[in-house]
């Protein structure tokens, strides 16, 4: 047992090295990145000036907000996605069962999970500390959209939180849909539905405020709000007081529940999984 | 934020031959000798051979229609949200002289504009346009090179994406449904004019995506040029005049004039929107101006597609 640690340590290590071979390319993608927001900024001006009907941009709220507030939620989403978002983990996973590349997590002393885990750590941690520039370059340039400035210190505390539970919750989802390659080979349109969610439905293209009734009610319900929704809407101080905490609570509570779940489908799948030729 | 040209290719097909046995059999094959080979029974030749590739997965012909259209309609969900909290997008008063307030159903013909714009050029490029790439990468282009055929023909139509075209139909109904909505009937010329910018709009798209493709051969792994293509192309979305004010202006001077995505779908899409004579100078101007942009990007496509050709070194071979 007590190598386990020097292991973890190994692939944390190994992760990293990988990740920051294209680390140039890699802060300009980020930048680039940005650009939809761009358009989005004008947009939104364009319905805030029609909206308040020759009245005083600045006081016109939609949903509760204003427009500063949609475009410091839509950068404030860059972060919940860069946190979130998990690309290639479910279709890895599905592929390594396909091709039964699987079976060198079943021989080597080695959890899958767990080594993904790490391996997802190690390339996110290159991926914060290269694209930390690029990021605080664009929030610096885009201060102006933060007329409150930095939130609380409980609010941050509360905001850095539901961020590292983002994190978790994508990456058991993901893990969770990848296992699902056990009972079905192909996965793949399985995946771009996900997806397809996964952007509306994150709040990732609006916010989640904007919803009529019905449909409000069906977000609140499903987790994939607290992968870009519920960081954004806790740092503009849109979730407050017990149902901040409430918000917080359920969010651990998916974060648990995805985490059992792909565990049961992991050893489901293994008991189910037989590896032809290699 | 709208995501139209993010069209995703399902299940790689690369490794299929080029033609299932036989399907070439009843179009006669062009003769050897001919000095010239005739491209139009060509490219007839390419949209069968595709369409028996796709028909052969009907399945996954049919799963990708859906899912592609599925994305359109959520991003319809989108702009009927965003139209519950504004009567239209922009105000005139803050334009200035060219401008014009998109109404809903207005906003709706302009979408239906880039949907149509984009489902065209995805399903007679996009394919292509990666597969060079591809091909740049693994050396096969050396078999492109070999035909006698104009190699920029033969890479950028052999493969016609026919799911793509669900996508056109969904442009067609949400066009017309808009139209009755505002309740106006095109001219005829007002159809020919917008058909025509309809199809300029795409050769600058077509020039674009190909002049990205051909900078594969200098920079080797081009991963990033999806993304590429959709940042540049995201721009081309929203109606001009939104891009309004001391960045806005800049920005819409810069995506008109240098890189000229903002005429793509702005243009043919004013024709379905506002009266076919000509009210401001602008009115008169950019159409002309959009045609200039055209000739110039195919010509412009067509140069950087040759140089980069002499610079291929052919990969492993």
């Amino acid at each position: 047992m007590y190598a386990r640690p020097a292991i973890w340590w190994t692939i944390l290590r190994i992760s990293l090295e990988e990740r920051l071979v294209y680390r140039g390319d890699f802060a300009l993608g980020t930048l680039m990145r940005f650009l939809p927001i761009l358009t989005q900024v004008f947009l939104w001006w364009a319905v805030f000036t029609a909206a308040s009907s020759g009245g005083a941009v600045d006081q016109t709220r939609i949903v509760g907000y204003s427009y500063h507030d949609f475009v410091a939620y839509y950068l404030l989403t860059m972060i919940s996605r860069a946190f979130s978002s998990m690309p290639g983990l479910a279709s890895g996973i599905a592929r390594d069962i396909r091709d039964g590349t699987v079976k060198k997590y079943l021989i080597q002393p080695i959890d899958m999970l767990s080594f993904l885990l790490l391996n997802r750590m190690g390339h996110k941690l290159v991926y914060y500390t290269v694209a930390a520039l690029p990021f605080a370059l664009v929030f610096f340039l885009c201060r102006g959209f933060f007329p409150g400035g930095w939130p609380e210190p409980q609010i941050m505390a509360a905001y850095v939180a539901s961020l590292l539970m983002a994190f978790l919750l994508g990456f058991f989802l993901e893990a969770t849909i990848g296992m699902i390659g056990f009972w079905f080979l192909e996965v793949s349109s399985l995946l771009f539905v996900y997806m397809l969610f996964n952007f509306f439905f994150s709040g990732h293209m609006f916010p989640l405020d904007m919803l009529p009734g019905y449909w409000s009610t069906v977000v609140k319900v499903i987790p994939l709000q607290y992968l870009a929704y519920f960081p954004a809407a806790v740092f503009l101080g849109k979730v407050q007081g017990p149902e901040l905490v409430v918000g917080l609570c359920i969010q651990l509570a998916w974060v648990v529940f995805f985490i059992a779940l792909s565990r049961v489908a992991f050893r489901r799948g293994v008991r189910r999984y037989s590896g032809y030729g290699g | 934020m709208a995501d139209f040209n993010r069209g995703h290719r399902k299940g790689d097909r690369s490794n299929l031959p080029e033609r299932p046995a036989g399907c070439c059999a009843p179009i006669a094959p062009v003769p050897f000798s001919a000095k010239r080979p005739s491209y139009l029974r060509v490219l007839l030749i390419f949209a069968r051979n595709s369409l028996v590739r796709d028909m052969t997965f009907r399945g996954n012909f049919l799963i990708e229609m859906i899912s592609s259209m599925a994305w359109i309609f959520m991003n319809l969900g989108f702009y009927i949200l965003v139209f519950q909290h504004t009567p239209q997008l922009g105000d005139v008063n803050n334009w200035g002289e060219y401008s014009f307030a998109w109404g809903k159903y207005e906003f709706f013909l302009f979408l239906s504009t880039t949907l149509l714009i984009n489902s065209l050029v995805q399903t007679l490029f996009m394919a292509n346009a990666s597969e060079f790439s591809e091909m740049i990468r693994t050396g096969t282009l050396d078999f492109a090179l070999l035909k006698p055929i104009d190699t920029q023909f033969l890479i950028s139509l052999q493969r016609i994406q026919w799911s793509s075209l669900g996508n056109f139909g969904v442009g067609l109904g949400l066009a017309v449904y808009s139209l009755v909505r505002i309740g106006r009937v095109p001219t005829p010329w007002q159809v020919l004019l917008f058909a025509l910018f309809v199809a300029c709009g795409v050769a600058i798209m077509y020039s674009l995506m190909i002049a990205l493709a051909a900078t594969s051969i200098w920079l080797g792994r081009n991963q990033s040029l999806y993304n590429f293509w959709f940042y540049i192309t995201n721009f081309s979305r929203y109606p001009m005049e939104i891009y309004h004010g001391a960045y806005g202006t800049p920005l819409r001077l810069f995506f008109t004039f240098i890189i000229p995505v903002l005429v793509v779908v702005n243009v043919p899409a004013r024709f379905l929107v506002r009266p076919l004579v000509p009210q401001t100078p602008g009115d008169l101007l950019l159409p002309v101006f959009a045609v200039a942009a055209t000739l110039a990007s195919l010509a412009g496509s067509r140069w950087v597609f040759n140089r980069s050709l002499l610079g291929y070194r052919s990969a492993s071979s």
